[in-house]
């Protein structure tokens, strides 16, 4: 059977449809994991042990792990206590909470890294710990990382291809529909390789402009 | 926590783990491989050379491990390239992860001050002769951590293979979920092995680089 890539047309809409739930999966676990990700930096550096520890535990275990192995245990152990998600939410929840632990790795050394001239100032002007945290520490802290986290990002486009393992609907799991219709692996996949290619470089072109705005706050 | 069925199945996870390791160690040994290959080509004065690497690189980093995975073990037999799921997992696995260390590789080497290469011209070694006696020795200890990093993000990376039915150790997290259902357990179970091998892994590294690495 020779290669035909003509065929791809015929399954534009579907890959097409498969191509907006990458983005929409990758924009929600994106803006999740970030903020679990300042959510996790700062408990792990909180004062209290019994905050520290439990997320210290759940970072050292993800951080172990395969995504994979952490898309099982979310989508059948939420299904085992009861809560019967559907499988874009499942796949939005391990997508985002995977890369929420890696980016709080990121941010935890950005806010140790700040200045603790900083801090003092801050508390010094009757700001709170969390307030000074949230207002002054962790701006300047994501500012001075802003590249380490888009590159976390434009790893996170391409790992959301995982959660067709589970049945998503994105880009890969509607490359299988269309291969299993036509019986034409070779060419979908290219074909849905070509499609993320195309989505990590306009990615990247928005990570590269992050950057460079954010660079106006250190 | 079912304590009884852990040690019911915990040698079957243990069997797995060891194809885990085996996937992991031939897939960095590919990736070193095809890494080096490629750094040396793209910092080659020749666009013969340095084009088709970059190009390497920037394909296979810019798709999905999962995507390139299926296209050589399904797509495969289309162009006429048949394997059997360890080998296409073992030479996906390093095909891809390949295409990062190459981008290490590179770092490394581009950071070895400039002056050295220039000194080494000026006593009258050839391109490749510098490359070989001054720049790599140099760029050697600085490449361990960084590529030290990109093996262990394999070693989780290898749970992949799973979908094209390895019977590795996510494969066989997935086959006990279905038939115990239970997950927790399973994902307990399955992470001691990972982390095992992570943390056996990763202490290597560190010795490796300590010997490596220049006082400071």
């Amino acid at each position: 059977m020779g290669l035909d890539f003509s065929i791809i047309p015929e399954y534009a809409d579907l890959l097409l449809e498969g191509t907006l739930w990458t983005i929409a999966l990758t924009v929600l676990a994106v803006f999740f994991s970030l903020a679990g990700g300042v959510i996790f930096a700062v408990a792990q550096l909180s004062r209290h042990a019994f905050v520290r520890w439990p997320f210290a535990g759940v970072a050292w275990l993800f951080m172990g792990t395969p995504l994979l192995l952490q898309l099982f245990l979310i989508y059948f152990g939420l299904v085992q206590i009861g809560l019967d998600l559907n499988a874009f939410t499942a796949g939005v929840i391990a997508l985002s909470l995977h890369f929420a632990v890696y980016n709080s790795d990121i941010i935890k050394s950005a806010i140790l890294a700040v200045d603790k001239g900083q801090h003092e100032a801050s508390r010094s002007l009757g700001l709170g710990r969390l307030q000074a945290m949230r207002k002054i520490i962790v701006p300047q802290a994501i500012a001075n990382v802003t590249p380490a986290l888009g590159n976390m990002m434009i790893a996170l486009l391409k790992e959301s291809s995982l959660v067709s393992v589970i049945g998503v609907m994105e880009l890969t799991l509607s490359a299988q529909r269309a291969i299993s219709d036509s019986f034409r692996p070779f060419e979908f996949y290219i074909a849905a390789a070509v499609i993320y290619y195309v989505l990590n470089l306009g990615l990247e072109m928005a990570v590269r402009n992050a950057e460079r705005r954010s660079a106006r706050y250190r | 926590m079912d304590f009884e069925l852990i040690g019911r199945i915990w040698i079957f996870f243990a069997e797995a783990a060891l194809v885990t390791v085996q996937i992991s160690v031939l897939s960095i040994l590919l990736g070193l491989t095809l890494g080096f290959v490629a750094a040396m080509g793209s910092l080659s004065i020749n666009p013969f050379f340095r084009w088709p690497s970059r190009a390497y690189v920037s394909v296979f980093r810019g798709t999905p491990a999962l995507i390139q995975l299926f296209l050589l073990y399904f797509g495969g037999p289309q162009v006429g390239i048949h394997l059997e799921p360890l080998e296409a997992g073992i030479i996906g696995l390093g095909v891809n992860i390949g295409a990062y260390m190459c981008e290490s590789i590179r770092g490394a080497v581009i950071s070895v001050e400039k002056g050295q290469t220039e000194a080494g011209r000026c006593l009258g070694l050839g391109h490749v002769q510098v490359m070989l006696r001054i720049t790599l020795p140099q760029a050697a200890r600085m490449m361990v951590r960084p590529l030290g990093v990109n093996s262990i993000a394999l070693i989780k990376g290898t749970a992949i293979v799973s979908t094209i039915s390895v019977l590795e150790l996510s494969y066989t997290a997935h086959r006990y979920i279905s038939s115990t259902y239970k997950p927790f357990e399973m994902f307990i179970l399955a992470s001691v092995f990972y982390i095992a091998i992570i943390t056996v892994f990763s202490y290597g590294v560190r010795k490796i680089d300590a010997r490596v690495a220049l006082e400071n």
